[in-house]
């Protein structure tokens, strides 16, 4: 057994953090409810388990997801994840290749160079030489950029970086010793004892030239020792927590466990799992348009880990879900903010003088839905209703007189319980009507429909529901040669995945030309209900700059898919903006 | 009673002594924009909640300047949170807020 005293930090850190991961772990799968446990039983033998190793493989170790954002910022990420797992696995080779000895110490491939000199005796010592300094090359190089990146994070593209702790401080500057500190205690084992690869034996030779070795060899193992033993302690209370708890993230989520609007361990598991990469700062409109700068999901997530959240970065998000869609870890940001907003919501609603009220329903085989707001923007209720009478639709108006809300504003400010209530009573008049499609004008409503009301009937966006008519011929429009944009509402296209059937649907109608932000990047019109404080000059500070990005092109019309959108544009365009529904009315031929 | 097809409303003045403005100071302090509201009715004659009830945010603001804790506490209640008065406001007053942070005034001094 090889052994010397500088293996000591190492082995006690090494420890300590098996340990205390065990700990974390099987604290948090134990405080998962019955349901999700049974989720994970079935899924460690399943197909999943081998879906969540390829992932764990892409994106805790390559990457992907961050290259794809920021290529830059996504090899410093991958020298040093992939580099390093590299490592431990050719260290972890190279040492049994070497001896085939029974007991073998976790710190034997770790301080291999130190122990194994004379390496004329085993087989592919060059080979293996070559291989362990290129990958040493690769992680220092990721360890050059994470340096720059503290320093100048503007190279990266990215506006800020987030603000650490001690721990975190520890857990930093020891990772940015490890790999520095092995590349000078390899590389002076190599001077002295005539190895090493390209690399380290080079530097070897260069160092004997002026440096006494002999006194600097044990030193800097033991440095290269004790800044792996600090990492490793500090690691769990640290911000790198993130790497150990990522992977057990993405096993669950593969086993189908998800955060609801309720805080569970999981939810737990996933605020612990962001590594504060920042990617969701330059995404937040907030930041850009309101000069609000506490609310995003980095500094949000950590407020709760510290437990010091405070309401008005609760309640300003306008819940775009731009940042979760970019988030690299893939955590359900919206949902953990709704858990959260319940804190401050206090449950006052009373929705009793809703039970005697009898909604007449006649049957019929569409329902039409049009939602609050679009009782605002008349416009649109008429061009739906005057699509359905020249389609001769059999349909139902639900909400004609007098609507009672989904419920999805009351839910995402936090009020889930009550807001039940209101998805009872619309739910009964939508299943006593006996309809086989409910078709809203509002991506609000829909999103309800679809996520929260488990209705088993078919539920349609307009957007979807007119491209149907006009493919099945059943309305025949005429193309103008119209020059026109599309805002992607947030509710719909991030929130919902419609992305392709307004598109479609318009190509009918218009030429549509493209804009810079669109899709799964598209902005918010800064209207959002997802947000309860933000202020009106906030808000209108966001419409401007989304306005500044679609107009840019000039366009003879700006269209969208959402009331709420429409109503937020309308008051600060130069340019018309128009409901989709309303430019199929305006172009329909049927009588 | 004979009906007259009118009636008499209740006194409108305020009793000093028993105006209770707790409410209103912590509404005023987090969501200054209720002091903007001019009592048009916009948001009143939109509002989904009043379909079914005579929930009324231009009276309910009113309430609240006026220290009616009664009155307040028992329309609030009412409101679905849907955030058409919101839209619908020529003053731009924050409305939504307005509601939340008279829920919380009610809750923080257990009235
Ligand atoms: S929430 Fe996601 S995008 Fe934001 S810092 Fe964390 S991991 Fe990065
Ligand atoms: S959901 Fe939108 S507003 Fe909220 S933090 Fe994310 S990007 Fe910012
Ligand atoms: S948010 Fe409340 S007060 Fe405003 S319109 Fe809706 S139900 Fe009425
Ligand atoms: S619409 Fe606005 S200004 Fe008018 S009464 Fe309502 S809150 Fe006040």
């Amino acid at each position: 057994m090889n052994f010397h005293p500088f293996v000591i930090p190492f082995s006690i850190g090494f420890i300590v953090l098996i340990f205390i991961l065990l700990y974390k772990y099987f604290s948090l799968f134990y405080r998962l409810d019955h349901q999700d446990k049974s989720k994970i039983y079935k899924g460690v033998f399943s197909l999943k388990f081998f879906k969540a190793i390829k992932e764990v493989f892409l994106e805790s170790l390559l990457h992907r997801k961050i290259f794809r954002v920021n290529p830059l910022l996504g090899y410093m990420h991958t020298s040093l994840a992939f580099g390093w797992f590299l490592i431990i696995i050719g260290g972890t080779v190279e040492s049994k290749v070497h001896s085939h000895m029974a007991l073998k110490m976790p710190y034997d491939p770790v301080f291999f160079n130190f122990f194994n000199t004379d390496l004329s005796m085993y087989r592919w010592a060059n080979e293996f030489n070559f291989i362990m300094d290129f990958l040493l090359l690769i992680v220092l190089s990721g360890v050059c950029l994470a340096f720059v990146k503290r320093f100048y994070s503007k190279a990266f593209g990215m506006k800020k970086t987030s603000v650490l702790k001690p721990f975190d401080k520890i857990a930093l500057y020891t990772l940015w010793l490890i790999f520095p500190l092995r590349f000078f205690a390899e590389s002076f084992s190599a001077g002295l004892y005539n190895n090493g690869g390209f690399l380290t034996g080079t530097a070897g030779v260069f160092f004997s030239s002026f440096l006494p070795l002999k006194n600097l060899l044990v030193p800097t193992w033991w440095a290269y020792s004790i800044s792996l033993g600090a990492f490793f302690v500090a690691l769990p209370f640290s911000r790198y927590m993130h790497i150990p708890t990522e992977i057990f993230l993405i096993f669950l989520r593969n086993f189908g466990v998800k955060t609801d609007k309720i805080f569970s361990s999981f939810t737990e598991l996933e605020v612990l799992s962001c590594p504060r990469c920042g990617i969701c700062l330059d995404k937040c409109q907030l930041l850009k348009s309101a000069e609000i700068s506490d609310t995003q999901n980095v500094y949000f997530l950590q407020s709760l880990r510290n437990k010091q959240l405070n309401e008005n970065n609760t309640f300003d998000c306008l819940l775009c879900g731009r940042c979760q869609e970019f988030c690299p870890v893939g955590i359900n940001l919206n949902n953990i903010r709704i858990s959260q907003r319940k804190h401050f919501f206090p449950e006052n609603n009373n929705f009793e003088y809703l039970q005697p009220i009898a909604i007449a329903t006649p049957k019929a085989s569409v329902i039409y839905f049009a939602g609050c707001m679009t009782h605002l923007t008349p416009t649109i209720k008429l061009a739906m209703t005057g699509i359905f009478e020249a389609a001769g639709v059999d349909y139902l108006f639900l909400d004609k007189d007098s609507s009672i809300c989904c419920g999805r504003p009351l839910m995402i400010a936090g009020e889930y319980t009550k807001a039940n209530e209101l998805i009872e009573k619309n739910k009964k008049a939508i299943i006593e009507s006996g309809a086989k499609t409910l078709v809203t004008s509002c991506p609000i409503c829909y999103k309800m429909f679809n996520e929260d009301y488990d209705l088993n009937i078919e539920v349609l966006h307009h957007t979807q529901y007119l491209l149907q008519l006009t493919e099945k011929q059943i309305i025949k429009i005429n193309k103008t040669n119209k020059k026109v944009v599309y805002h992607d509402p947030c509710e719909l296209g991030r929130g919902s995945g419609i992305f392709n059937e307004p598109r479609e649907l318009i190509s009918h109608l218009a030429d549509i030309s493209k804009i810079k932000e669109e899709k799964e990047e598209a902005l918010c019109c800064g209207g959002s209900l997802g947000s309860v404080n933000l202020s009106f000059n906030k808000r209108n500070n966001i419409r401007k700059d989304v306005l500044s990005v679609l107009q840019e092109g000039n366009p003879d019309l700006i269209i969208t898919a959402c009331p709420l959108c429409k109503k937020t544009l309308q008051n600060g365009a130069n340019t018309e903006v128009k409901d989709i529904a309303e430019l199929v009315m305006q172009n329909i031929q049927n009588q | 009673m004979k009906n007259f097809g009118y009636s008499i409303n209740k006194d409108r003045q305020i009793d000093l002594d028993k105006s209770d403005q707790r409410i209103a100071l912590f509404v005023k302090q987090h969501e200054p924009s209720i002091n903007i509201c001019i009592s048009c009715g916009t948001c009143t004659a939109t509002c989904s909640a009043g379909n079914y009830t005579n929930l009324n945010l231009r009276k309910l603001i009113l309430s609240v300047k006026r220290g009616d804790i009664i009155e307040t506490k028992a329309e609030i209640s009412k409101c679905m949170f849907c955030g058409k008065c919101l839209l619908a406001c020529p003053r731009g007053v924050n409305t939504r807020n307005v509601i939340l942070k008279i829920n919380q005034a009610i809750e923080k001094f257990s009235l």
